[in-house]
């Protein structure tokens, strides 16, 4: 008799109810809210939706993009997840910052240290650092007195303060390049747009003078002239120095400045990724094997036979 | 007796010995997992990492 009333029980659980619900869904805390806060809840979802919506379209309508030109994505050899850097690239970049930009650009927050086994060995950094001369002091007699650079010196700046660099700019202020491609918009892309994208201005268009045109700029109208030209300089390694191969080695090197750590991102991204997905492997394969007496247990009653 | 029984008499079975086999497996484990790492980051991007290009400007060591 008890054999028969535990299966016909049994059988009762184990069919799917007529009205549709099964019994994990009683697990659902939603389920238990009345009509009311149901409502509540989607307003109160629908408002926060709104809300970031707008904020996203209030964002959108103060950027400046008007009139200007968007950088186009170029393929760079460290576009891909854990792609390096080119160091070859970032060491022509360096010659042409030093022999090009760095007559204007500041670089104030990079130390020539830091070019050890990035672009330059050793010795090649300390006869870097040591073309320069560095204002050190005071002596033993308090005053201050001119000495070759070091290692530790950072990379001289072209003016004294920012009134002098306006003052020889025509007003313009030639930003420091330490973290450029962080600080504008679109990285280095922009950068080699700009530095490949002066043109003549469009009809209708009359500049000040000391104002050059470039649609890359925002505005249009950019303090900076041209400064790369096809055989401006010429690379220790030999490759050929046109003006865009100049602007795409300089965009790296400053990619570089900007981001240190980018290699070593790349690669613990590399390790973090194999690893952590094994543990994820791991962690459900236990999740799946300590649920699964739960998941599988089954509460019959059954009632006390005669 | 097994390879999976004499690995648990001999090791796993004492807390001492278990403690023990965590850490040298940490340490050859990481030692292992990122000379792999490194080897793999490498050929990823060969030719344009320093080590790949320092033979041009340093004497060979």
């Amino acid at each position: 008799m008890a054999g028969v009333a535990g299966k016909f029980v049994k059988s009762g659980l184990l069919r799917v109810q007529s009205n549709g619900i099964i019994q994990q869904s009683h697990l659902s805390t939603l389920r238990e809210l009345s009509v009311g806060k149901k409502a509540g809840l989607v307003v109160v979802g629908s408002l926060i939706g709104g809300a970031a919506g707008l904020a996203y379209t209030l964002d959108q309508s103060v950027k400046a993009s008007g009139l200007d030109l968007h950088a186009p994505h170029f393929p760079w050899s460290h576009n891909g997840m854990f792609s390096s850097l080119d160091h070859a690239s970032i060491r022509r970049g360096y010659e042409v910052y030093k022999q090009v930009c760095s007559a204007c650009h500041s670089m104030k927050y990079l130390a020539y240290r830091n070019l050890i086994d990035v672009s330059h060995t050793e010795e090649e950094a300390k006869e870097e650092a040591a073309s320069i001369q560095v204002t050190d002091g005071p002596n033993e007699e308090g005053l201050m007195f001119q000495r070759p650079g070091k290692l530790s010196d950072r990379f001289p700046s072209p003016y004294p303060n920012e009134e002098a660099a306006r003052n020889a700019n025509n007003g313009a202020l030639p930003p420091d390049l330490t973290y450029i491609t962080a600080a504008r918009h679109g990285g280095e892309d922009y950068l080699f747009s700009l530095l490949t994208g002066y043109t003549d201005p469009p009809g209708g268009i009359t500049l000040r003078d000391g104002l050059y045109y470039n649609p890359y700029f925002p505005g249009g109208a950019i303090g900076m002239a041209q400064a790369l030209y096809n055989e401006l300089i010429e690379y220790s390694d030999g490759t050929p120095a046109t003006a865009s191969q100049m602007a795409k080695d300089v965009a790296t090197f400053l990619k570089w400045a900007a981001e240190p750590e980018h290699d070593d991102r790349k690669k613990m991204a590399l390790k973090a990724l194999m690893l952590f997905s094994f543990l994820i492997s791991v962690s459900y394969y236990w999740k799946r094997h300590k649920w699964s007496v739960l998941k599988t247990r089954k509460i019959v009653y059954k009632p006390k036979s005669e | 007796m097994s390879l999976v029984a004499k690995l648990y008499n001999n090791v796993l079975r004492r807390s001492s010995t278990y403690a023990l086999a965590i850490v040298t497996g940490a340490f050859f484990f990481e030692r292992g997992f990122d000379m792999a790492t490194e080897h793999l980051y490498s050929e990823i991007n060969k030719g344009k990492l320093w080590k790949d290009i320092k033979h041009n400007y340093a004497p060979a060591e």
